[in-house]
Formats: structure tokens, sequence, C-alpha cells
């Protein structure tokens, strides 16, 4: 697991622990069934407080993406993984019709966006 | 129960007077106790480790009070101050000997090895040491104990950035079990904007707010600005306006709704910025 904390984020810090947490897990990075550290572990090794490490666990227990077992700690919850390739794709045709629209407001045409589109995908890193 | 609680605690000087402060901290937390210099840090703390008598108030330490049973209340008790209470003659040795005459629970291999980590210098005299050593003992006196409660006096003040951070590192080690608590009094509040669970802001002897950190940061934003954009409405929302010749910066508490129209640079602050503006 890895866990970066960036003071000059617009993110409160409980959700960049939640977020890189979350991607972890999606990614496959940390599998089903392991045990994250504990809150206060975390909260010590990454320098932030008990209360903000406890808010990042409980919204990810929330999410569905871990269950808390007394006695053993935070385990990593089995995805569903079909449900959330459906989520994400809401999310992408949000954000697509969301640049359609901006691109109207400056009379973009669909090639010209498209082009881009094709740019960013060809310029983005790995 | 509370690891900590003080009720009402009330002390009144010739020309100052701490006025009714409550609070409490559960076992497992930092709190920052915050605010200027003056402001009733120190009398608070000094209540808590009874080293004055307070006019009225109560102050319970895992539910006990120091009426009750003053050796065990002063057992649970570590503290460390700005200044050394060392007495300046002696060696790191001599306080090895006081310590383990003074309190039940002193480890002395735990002690040593604080020495031996942080290389105290055997035969030098407490005069003669750099301000950080002076503070490392005091740590490694109150941290070789089982106690329940770290008090710490604008400890951080004038150490290199090196030693504040490893001391930092101890404060979290020291509430990892969830059974002890740290009561932290500072200015510099770069120090807490990290590790602090709860903050207790002071001034003039009485409570200006008491929260989580993380609710305060959330509740508040730095907004900045033209000073001919601040129409009377928008400069009765915002909290401690700072105009310069160029524009203003202040304070936005997001609870107040959505009043703000764009244009206005936000920002998160930092807590010195909420403490900063709040004084305004």
């Amino acid at each position: 697991m890895k866990i970066i904390i960036r003071s000059q984020s617009e993110l409160p810090i409980y959700a960049q622990i939640m977020e890189q947490i979350r991607s972890q897990i999606l990614k496959g990075e940390i599998t089903e069934g392991t045990v994250l550290p504990s809150i206060r572990k975390l909260a010590k090794e990454t320098g932030v407080s008990v209360i903000t490490t406890t808010r990042a666990y409980s919204e990810l227990e929330a999410a569905g993406f871990i269950t808390s077992v007394p006695g053993k700690g935070s385990i990593v919850l089995p995805q569903d993984n079909a449900l959330l390739r459906e989520q994400y794709l809401k999310q992408i045709e949000e954000y697509l019709t969301e640049a359609i629209r901006t691109a109207e407001l400056i009379k973009l045409d669909r090639s010209e966006l498209s082009d881009m589109l094709e740019a960013l995908w060809e310029s983005k890193e790995d | 129960m509370e690891l900590l609680e003080v009720k009402g605690l009330t002390k009144r000087y010739k020309d100052f007077l701490l006025d009714d402060i409550s609070f409490s901290i559960p076992p497992g937390f930092i709190m920052g106790y915050i605010g200027k210099n003056g402001a009733g840090k120190t009398t608070t703390l000094s209540a808590i480790t009874h080293l004055i008598k307070a006019d009225a108030g109560e102050i319970c330490l895992e539910g006990m009070t120091f009426r009750k049973d003053p050796v065990t209340y002063r057992e649970k008790i570590g503290y460390v101050g700005d200044a050394s209470y060392f007495p300046a003659d002696l060696t790191r040795n001599d306080i090895r000997i006081i310590l383990r005459n003074f309190y039940r629970s002193f480890d002395e291999k735990k002690f040593d090895d604080y020495m031996e980590k942080w290389e105290l210098p055997k035969n030098l005299k407490i005069k003669k040491y750099s301000r950080g050593m002076k503070v490392k003992l005091m740590f490694a006196s109150a941290l070789s104990r089982d106690t329940r409660i770290l008090i710490l006096d604008e400890a951080t003040n004038g150490l290199d950035p090196m030693v504040r951070r490893e001391i930092l590192e101890l404060l979290q080690e020291y509430i990892e079990d969830g059974k002890r608590s740290v009561l932290f009094s500072t200015h510099i509040l770069e120090d807490l904007q990290n590790i602090a669970d709860y903050i207790y802001f002071i001034d003039s002897g009485k409570k200006v707010l008491f929260d989580t950190k993380d609710e305060l940061l959330e509740t508040y934003l730095l907004v900045k600005g033209g000073t001919e954009e601040l129409t009377p409405v928008i400069e009765k929302n915002l909290t401690g306006i700072v105009k310069n010749g160029y524009g203003f910066e202040a304070l936005y508490d997001t609870g107040k709704g959505d009043f703000l129209p764009t244009g206005f640079s936000v920002e998160k602050p930092t807590i010195d910025e909420i403490m900063v503006h709040m004084l305004q």
C-alpha cells in the first residue's frame, strides 16, 4: 500500500487517503482479504491525526470497499467489477456530455472535438 | 471515560482572568491548545499539572482529581515546558537518580535508551546543554514513566525542524495504543496542522472555539479579492477582514451559505490563518 499526503492539495487529507486506497483496490494492487493497517498505525506512519484516518476508513467502509472485523481490523472486500464498470461508464458519459456542451459554447465542431480527444489520448502518460 | 476532563476552570490574577474553561480529551487523541502569548495557555496547563491552584472548577484525570490522590495524579502526567525545569548544575545521571526516587513507574532502561539514542553527553552539566538537548532530556524524563497524558507547554519553541519532526513522531507513537493522550500548547501552529485531533482556541482567558481540527479546516475558507468588490452584504458575512492597498483577505464560514459572487480567490486556510483572522 502506498499513501502520499499532499498538504497543498484541494482535497482534505481524509479524502486523499480514501482516494488512494480506493484506487489501489480498484486496480487490484490491494487484493481482496488484505488486512489494512490499523487506523492508529496509519495515522502515525503518515503523520496525520487519528480523527482523519478514522474518517478515511469509515468512508471506505460506507462505500463498500472495506469492512471492519472486531479483533482483526479493516479487511478489503471483494469488488463487484461489473457494477463498478457500469458506474465508471456513467461517469465517463457525464464528463463527455459536459465536454460537448462546452464545445458548443465556442462553436467547436464535432470533428475538432474528436481530434482533441484523439490528441489527448495520444499524449497521455502511462 | 474521558482521559482528561476540565470543567469550569477559573483563575483570577490581578490583571488577568482565566474564565470558565471547559474541555475534555478522550484517550488516544492529541489536542492543540492555541492562542497568542498571554492568552491563558500556561495558566490552564499549570492548573492541570497542579503547579497553581485554581479558584474554581474541576479537573479529572481518568476520572480522578488531584485532591483525591495527589501521588497517583502526578504519576499520570508527563510534562515538558518551554524552559528547562532541571537544576542547572546537575548532569543527566543526577536527573536519573532523582526520577528513580521520585516516581514509582520510572523505567531506567527506557531512560538510558533515550540517552543513547539522542546522544546526550554523560558528564555535561545541564546549564551547558543546547535548547534541543534540554528538550530531549525533558522528553526522556516524561516518556520513561508510565504516564497517561503528556502536557507540552510551548515545548517545540526554538527547536530546529529535525528535532521538531522527531518530537511530533514521538507524540504519535505515544498515543498509538489508544490509551494515552497529548495536550499540546503552542503558537507554532504548523506543528499541529497535521497531527492534532482537536483544537481549543483561547484568547484573553476565554474560549474562542473548540472543535476537531478537521471540522475547523473544512468549515472555513480563506477569501481574497479586490476591496472595491467588497459590498456591505459580503463584508457583514466575512470574518476578520484585513484590507491592504490592493485588496482584502478574510475568512469565509461555509456554514453561512453561498453569498460569495465568483471572482474572489478562495483557498484552504492553515490553522495559523484561521487564528489570525479570528483575532481581528
